[in-house]
């Protein structure tokens, strides 16, 4: 049986020790914190899986391999709601719109009426929009709590230290998966800091989540249920600090107001900010040193790209293959 | 007539920012593929404290271009100044470009605050390229500030407009034939910087036509060659338009027609 040990237990780290797991493994998990928690930039994260979406500005993999997230999500933690998501734009930004339908695929495009009738919370506000059926999002925390139970369940071993991979692999078979806290190692990753909120507005329901285009200031506010929405879309290169700028706060929440004016009357539960781990094309590595293997580099794909890159780390695991984001093999 | 930025001779006309990439790595091919002679950078004000955007500004200065940081998205005097300060330390340049914002929708200079900002920067040892209205009497109040350049706007930032007053520009130009002058915002399309070269301008800076391109490294190039083309035809004295047809063929000898 095969002995791994993985060091990192946010979004990448969970998901390797899952398909090790389920591929006959016999997995650790070491992580400097114990459980789900906010020293995971996962935990900020949006939770859309909408790979026809990101392909817009995003790299071919990223839309490729983002299609396997939504069924391997679902069948992992039963956290998935499958109702597609919806494009919109102001009046003035439609150039933005057809733009964006210019650069994706997989949508159908949806009228003033149409829009109404999946979202009557977004009314008559905008006449024309892109739909994507086959998209889907999850309750990221939720996901990463019930992968982490189903692995303890399964005989994997959580422990709560501060480990150096490095040293580690001395020892046995290890996969690197700390995110941006393996720069000193990577010395190409770089963090790209991203804001988010989270607002409690029970006047509005929404079914899916909603990408408001917008030339300066783009939003996307996913709905967690219960009335509680996430906001999200900035993007900051250049500037990985942890605290949310009141612009950022200002630019959000003028947009979701001007998705429905509701939000205006919300109640802020959080603000939340990460450093998210990206190499200079923004697609995730693999790169194995002998027994040492790190995978990194998701940005702003955590959820999306995490099962194909642990099938992947998987397969250099048990197959030694060479993955198509591998691209470094030390002897 | 090759006018130099602050004793700088630059290797062609084309400036390019590096905001709103898909990616650095497409960000750097743009680059190569362009060849611009300088990359504009813009600095947030929360960037310079934690000194956390190292990587970042190093993809950047990996380059190999000439940097002038910016202070876009500034709204007053103060701000700006403080940003300035920043990207000195950051980049290790005299070099600003600076922005004082004026309105929100349109992005317009606040030109009022321009110029006391770049009389406050200029004092200070800066070497400032103001981004500035076409309007001739805040050109020469900048001038008198300490900038030995002038950014006029094309159009609107980000809007593609192209050249939305060639009449005003083409007399800037006339104005202040020994100042360098570059073209700043509002280019959509290579020909609007083709445009602008043969105007006679020195230089046009452009960053959302590239950036946001389909394919940004391509359309850097197109850019290239277009302020290429617009700097040679300038140079080779373009002819002056006319209302009557003038034949390039002599008529003399021709058979009369009836």
């Amino acid at each position: 049986m095969k002995d791994v040990t993985v060091i990192g237990a946010g979004v990448a780290g969970l998901c390797v020790a899952r398909v090790l797991r389920d591929r006959g493994a016999q997995v650790r998990l070491i992580d400097r914190h114990d459980g789900v928690g906010p020293h995971a930039c996962s935990w900020w994260a949006g939770g859309m899986l909408a790979p026809f979406c990101e392909g817009e500005s995003a790299e071919e993999p990223v839309v490729r391999l983002g299609q396997e997230a939504a069924r391997w999500w679902d069948a992992q933690t039963r956290c998935v709601t499958q109702n597609g998501s919806l494009v919109v734009s102001l009046a003035r930004d439609t150039s933005d719109l057809t733009r964006f339908a210019r650069r994706t695929e997989g949508f159908d495009t949806v009228t003033q009426s149409q829009i109404a009738q999946m979202e009557p919370d977004l009314g008559d506000r905008f006449s024309k929009g892109l739909y994507f059926p086959t998209e889907a999002h999850l309750a990221p925390r939720q996901a990463l709590s019930v992968l982490r139970d189903g692995l303890i369940k399964d005989g994997v071993i959580f422990e709560v230290a501060d480990a150096d991979p490095t040293d580690h692999a001395r020892r046995g078979l290890t996969v690197d998966c700390r995110g941006f806290k393996a720069k000193p190692n990577l010395p190409d990753l770089r963090g790209v800091k991203g804001e988010m909120l989270v607002l409690s507005c029970p006047e509005v329901t929404l079914h899916r989540p909603i990408r408001l285009l917008h030339p300066r200031v783009p939003l996307y506010v996913v709905p967690r249920g219960n009335g509680i929405f996430m906001l999200g879309a900035t993007q900051i290169e250049g500037a990985a600090g942890h605290h949310v700028s009141a612009r950022a706060l200002l630019e959000l929440l003028s947009a979701a107001y001007a998705l429905n004016p509701a939000f205006g009357e919300a109640e802020v539960l959080e603000i939340g900010v990460d450093s998210r781990p990206a190499f200079a094309d923004n697609l995730p590595r693999i790169r194995r040193d002998g027994t040492l293997i790190r995978a990194n580099g998701l940005f702003r794909h955590g959820f999306l790209l995490a099962p194909a890159l642990a099938r992947m780390v998987a397969d250099v695991v048990f197959d030694d293959t060479r993955p198509e984001v591998m691209d470094e093999i030390a002897a | 007539m090759v006018r130099r930025f602050y004793g700088t001779t630059l290797a062609n006309g084309f400036m390019l920012g590096t905001a709103q990439y898909p990616s650095p790595a497409i960000l750097a091919d743009a680059f190569k593929r362009s060849g611009a002679a300088v990359a504009t950078v813009s600095l947030r004000r929360e960037s310079g404290q934690t000194r956390a955007g190292q990587d970042f500004w190093k993809l950047i200065q990996d380059l190999g271009v000439h940097i002038l940081p910016n202070t876009a998205g500034c709204h007053s005097v103060k701000e700006a100044v403080t940003t300035a300060h920043m990207a000195r330390e950051v980049f290790d340049t005299k070099w600003i470009k600076l922005e004082v914002i004026g309105e929100e929708d349109t992005l317009q200079p606040d030109v009022f605050g321009l110029v006391e900002a770049a009389r406050i920067l200029s004092e200070d040892g800066f070497q400032v390229f103001p981004y500035t209205t076409e309007d001739l009497v805040v050109a020469d109040k900048l001038l008198n500030a300490g900038c030995e350049v002038l950014m006029p706007w094309g159009a609107p930032i980000g809007s593609g407009l192209g050249l939305n007053n060639v009449f005003g520009l083409r007399s800037m130009r006339a104005h202040f034939p020994d100042v360098p002058l570059v073209i700043d915002a509002g280019l959509g399309l290579p020909s609007q910087a083709a445009q602008a070269m043969e105007l006679g301008f020195d230089a046009v800076l452009l960053n959302t036509a590239v950036a946001k391109a389909g394919d940004p490294a391509a359309m850097a190039q197109a850019f290239a060659t277009a302020v290429s083309a617009g700097q040679m035809a300038a140079a080779a004295d373009p002819m002056e338009p006319r209302d009557m047809a003038a034949p390039s063929t002599p008529v003399i000898g021709k058979a009369f027609l009836e």
